[in-house]
């Protein structure tokens, strides 16, 4: 008897405590928020910002649940449940397209990376400095061209009539006549890669290279003086030394593997190649905007969105088990 | 202490290592520049002539008529007015906005530090997707209007955040000593702050101005209707699309006459010379900025 009143009582204690806690933490946070009302005017209209543009949208997706009407507008139009989801699943030029989004963003993502990392292995081995900063910036060079002009001149390189690489096969022997490369389906994703890659591998070695002038240059003399050559120094020490960083950036790319890029994929798409080379979001744009199936196109995205986060999140908790810094 | 290459000897290994290294960089600098040398030769060279084939990294037949052809249209005279205006216009905004969301988010004891970023870093991974944003746009009148270049792009949660980064390593006694001579927030900001952060300003500056001035599906999707509003990229990817389905393009033919040669000038010609139009000033104003981002995005960018 005597235990559970005093039990009681200390429940008592307890919620009246908290209560007078949260009442003194929300004075004190009103307190705080009038003192730093500069700061806070500071980032509140970037903050009014992101909350029409990016999350207004967002509400958006309640589109993607309904049979939408634009004079109906969201309010108006009818609810239909999962119904577009299952449309979509149905579609089998959704399933195509999602196969090819997920394909080429993987090879992306490997080629991506391993090129990166060897570029930047590379150029940190490099024993004139002068060679190197010449080269390091003729790298970063495609990356600030647009897509435009890169798919441009990707298509100027595989033409078959006057493309460079045309004209190098023919006259190595490899090709007896010249080939439509852009025409070619087995191609198509390669053609992706490798232009993702000439664009990008400078830039993407950038912060690898940094990382790995954080090493320290003792483990090399060390390694040296065991009798370590360069490839095993290379294998050892360097790789090992950006292995934190190649983490959190694998993490990253992993929640926007299906994010990744469709600028790249509409500039390069011609008849010819359209099973493979349409990814998500031109689907979304064909059938939302060009034939006005608004909430399947919303259903696609909204799709494309959760997955993303849910790889991101998996990414995340992964990382954390394996004990490697996280991004949230 | 610097470490010498060949403090200890080089080896066999070493030697055929570096010679090998070397030669890859070559054929890496080689692949990199030729499809540049290639599209300033064809832009020079005569349109007739470029067809017979062959044009590597230098002109045959050496001209200006390509150049002539291109500028002298109005498209893309007024293509290239918008293009400068946007880029401008956002890289101003960009780096304003920036500077204005990182310093308050790099205060430690920022009452709403924890909510505001997490708002910001959420932006990084979920978007509404295109069709809520078309019907955005929509209602707030920015179809085919050109502030849809410039309001929406306001603000980037990854520039915030390498910007951040960069402040909230200055040391803590500059803004300090300026509390306690009486300094508000914004003097602070714009007198302390501002200065010190140049470095990571440009590269924010670059990116915003790269991204703007590459940007052709903005005009493709928002504002496709109003030839007024075209853009430099736009109008490259038209002249693309159009090479893409291989249909010639007689405008262009009769230019080429306008401008007072008797050459025809051809597609591949165009698209050529165009592409160098839209790149140039890319090429220009990167060697310049370039010393600073390695730094300032490393600084940022790593420890962020």
């Amino acid at each position: 008897m005597n235990g559970s009143l005093s039990a009681t009582s200390k429940k008592i204690e307890a919620v009246s405590l908290k209560k007078s806690f949260v009442l003194k933490d929300a004075k004190d946070f009103f307190k705080k928020l009038s003192v730093q009302k500069a700061l806070v005017l500071m980032c509140a209209p970037f903050v009014l910002h992101i909350i029409i543009f990016n999350y207004i949208p967002i509400w958006g997706w309640i589109m993607a649940f309904q049979e939408f009407r634009p004079h109906l507008g969201i309010s108006g139009s009818e609810f239909v449940g999962l119904r577009q989801f299952v449309t979509l699943f149905q579609d089998p030029l959704f399933t195509t397209v999602l196969r090819n989004t997920f394909a080429m963003s993987s090879m992306n993502l490997v080629f991506g990376f391993l090129s990166a990392i060897t570029l930047a292995i590379l150029l940190n081995e490099l024993v004139n400095k002068t060679f190197k900063k010449v080269v390091q910036t003729i790298s970063y060079l495609p990356y600030f061209v647009s897509w435009v002009v890169v798919a441009n001149l990707v298509i100027s390189s595989l033409s078959p009539v006057d493309g460079i690489i045309n004209r190098v096969l023919l006259a190595t022997g490899i090709l007896e006549e010249p080939v439509l490369f852009m025409g070619e389906e087995g191609y198509f994703w390669w053609i992706v890669v490798f232009s993702n890659m000439w664009k990008n591998v400078g830039w993407n070695s950038i912060i690898y290279l940094s990382a790995m002038s954080g090493i320290d240059p003792e483990l090399y003399q060390a390694a040296n003086i065991d009798g370590a050559g360069r490839l095993r120094r290379i294998w050892h020490i360097t790789i090992p030394g950006i292995m934190p960083i190649v983490s959190i950036l694998l993490i990253m790319n992993l929640g926007w593997i299906l994010n990744a890029g469709f600028e790249q994929q509409l500039l390069l798409t011609n008849p010819l190649n359209m099973r493979v080379s349409e990814v998500i979001d031109i689907y979304v744009l064909r059938y939302g905007i060009s034939m006005g199936r608004f909430s399947l196109a919303t259903a696609a995205g909204v799709f494309r969105s959760v997955v993303s986060i849910i790889m991101l999140l998996s990414a995340n908790a992964i990382a954390k088990k394996l004990g490697s810094d996280r991004i949230i | 202490m610097k470490l010498k290459r060949y403090a200890f000897g080089a080896t066999i290994e070493d030697r055929v290592f570096d010679t090998f290294n070397a030669l890859f960089m070559v054929a890496l600098i080689v692949v990199m520049l030729y499809p540049f040398a290639n599209m300033i030769a064809i832009s020079l060279n005569e349109s007739l002539d470029t067809i017979r084939g062959g044009i590597s990294i230098w002109p045959r037949e050496f001209t200006t008529a390509n150049f002539r052809a291109v500028l002298s249209r109005d498209e893309i005279y007024d293509a290239a007015v918008i293009s400068v205006a946007r880029t401008l216009l956002s890289t101003f905004i960009g780096v304003l906005s920036a500077l204005m969301v990182a310093y308050p988010l790099s205060r430690k004891n920022f009452v709403l530090k924890k909510p505001v970023s997490i708002m910001f870093l959420f932006t990084m991974y979920v978007s509404g997707g295109l069709i809520p944003v078309y019907f955005l746009m929509r209602s707030l009148g920015l179809l085919n209007n050109f502030w849809v270049y410039v309001i929406p792009g306001m603000t980037s949660a990854f520039n915030i955040m390498i910007t951040r980064s960069y402040i909230s390593q200055l040391p803590d006694s500059f803004v300090e000593s300026a509390k306690i001579d009486g300094a508000g927030e914004f003097r602070i900001l714009f007198t302390i702050i501002f200065p010190l952060v140049l470095p990571v300003l440009a590269v924010v500056a670059l990116f915003v101005a790269v991204g703007n001035w590459n940007s052709w599906f903005d005009t493709f999707l928002f504002a496709p209707g109003r030839q007024e509003l075209s853009t430099l990229q736009f109008e490259l990817q038209k002249v693309l699309q159009a090479a893409s389905q291989q249909i010639a393009s007689p405008d262009f033919t009769r230019a080429g006459m306008e401008a007072g040669t008797a050459d025809m000038v051809t597609p591949t010609s165009i698209r050529a010379t165009m592409t160098i139009v839209a790149t140039v000033p890319v090429l220009f104003v990167y060697p310049f900025l370039q010393k600073y981002f390695v730094k300032g995005l490393t600084l940022g960018g790593v420890k962020g």
